[in-house]
């Protein structure tokens, strides 16, 4: 990508970003209901996309060739664990991070 | 004179009332922030892009999502899309907030511009203190969290410059993030067919597309099926 390429990239962020927050008050008065399926879509919508960012960030994973996908399972998992006993986002993450990182560098 | 001094009382009094509640968000900022700094350095950016996109985008999953964005070809429309699909929750936070930040003058467009998870939470959630100004409490709050996230973001790249550790998988900060936050939606959710959509929609058309442009084709099933499934998806909703 050059530069001008990243720069428009990044301004094409900013600007859907700031559709999403500024369109709200833009479209509707605080005295007038949103419509049912926007209302709908509101509440559905955000677990469907969770789930596919995690599909997004292990997408360049290879099940076919060495390392078969293993430290990046082994990472998931323990993220999933780790949570689940502690609930500390924080500490969910790094260790997670950690224990990827040590082994994608030592073990595989 | 005596008129930019109460002004000056009020301000004061408001970032008093602010500040404490921000302080979860701080180190939580500093952290993240970090990371992600820290993250686009090591990819090659030099601490300038994170400076500049914590303060002109301030939303931090899109930012991260953002650092794979700019390593990949050259893709307006998917970015656009993307980043529209990431950060579409903030239409209902604006929503939600239609009534709050009403009143608030000059400040709404700040206000709204800086309406990220954790300012609106705080926003959303918390009872101002008798006395505090309400649309100055919004802005401190706001502002606070901006400047936690910006200072974390461009730390991190300042420390990515200094430090000579292998940093081969730093990038799983990403994965681990939205692991944690896909699992903390699934806690909270009572029926889980939205987030088995997302996962399914996603591995299909992943394998159907390829890495490089399943993102479009799996937004569009997103849509269509959580239209279809509408009624199991509500179903027990209305109950309550």
């Amino acid at each position: 990508m050059t530069l001008t390429q990243q720069i428009i990239t990044i301004g094409l962020c900013a600007l859907a970003t700031m559709l999403t927050r500024f369109l709200p008050f833009l479209v509707f008065s605080s005295d007038k209901e949103p419509p049912k399926f926007i209302k709908y879509i509101g509440k559905a919508l955000p677990g469907a996309i969770f789930g596919m960012l995690v599909v997004y960030c292990l997408k360049g994973v290879s099940l076919t060739s060495y390392s078969y996908g293993l430290p990046e399972l082994i990472g998931v998992l323990s993220v999933i664990l780790i949570h689940l006993w502690k609930r500390k986002m924080l500490l969910s993450i790094a260790s997670g991070t950690v224990i990827y990182m040590i082994l994608v560098q030592l073990v595989f | 004179m005596t008129d930019s001094k109460s002004k000056r009382a009020i301000r004061l009094k408001a970032l008093k009332a602010a500040f404490p509640k921000t302080l979860p968000i701080l180190a939580g900022f500093l952290f993240l922030g970090i990371s992600y700094g820290f993250y686009m350095r090591v990819s090659g950016f030099s601490f300038f892009f994170p400076l500049c996109m914590s303060i002109i985008i301030f939303g931090g999953s899109l930012e991260f999502v953002a650092v794979t964005m700019l390593l990949s070809p050259f893709a307006p429309i998917q970015t656009f899309l993307m980043a529209l699909v990431i950060q579409a929750r903030h239409l209902f936070y604006g929503i939600a907030m239609l009534d709050k930040y009403k009143c608030t003058g000059k400040k709404k467009l700040y206000l709204i511009f800086g309406m990220c998870d954790e300012s609106f939470s705080i926003n959303c959630s918390q009872e101002i203190p008798e006395g505090v100004d309400k649309s100055y409490f919004y802005f401190f709050v706001t502002l606070l969290n901006h400047l936690y996230w910006i200072t974390g973001a461009t730390l991190g790249s300042l420390i990515g410059g200094f430090i000579k550790f292998d940093t081969t998988g730093i990038d799983f900060v990403m994965t681990s993030m939205f692991i944690v936050i896909f699992l903390e939606n699934w806690l909270k959710e009572k029926r889980h067919i939205s987030s088995l959509i997302g996962i399914i929609a996603s591995v299909v058309c992943l394998i159907a597309f390829g890495k490089d442009s399943f993102l479009i084709p799996t937004m569009a099933c997103i849509i269509i099926l959580l239209a279809l499934f509408k009624k199991p998806i509500t179903k027990g909703d209305e109950a309550k």
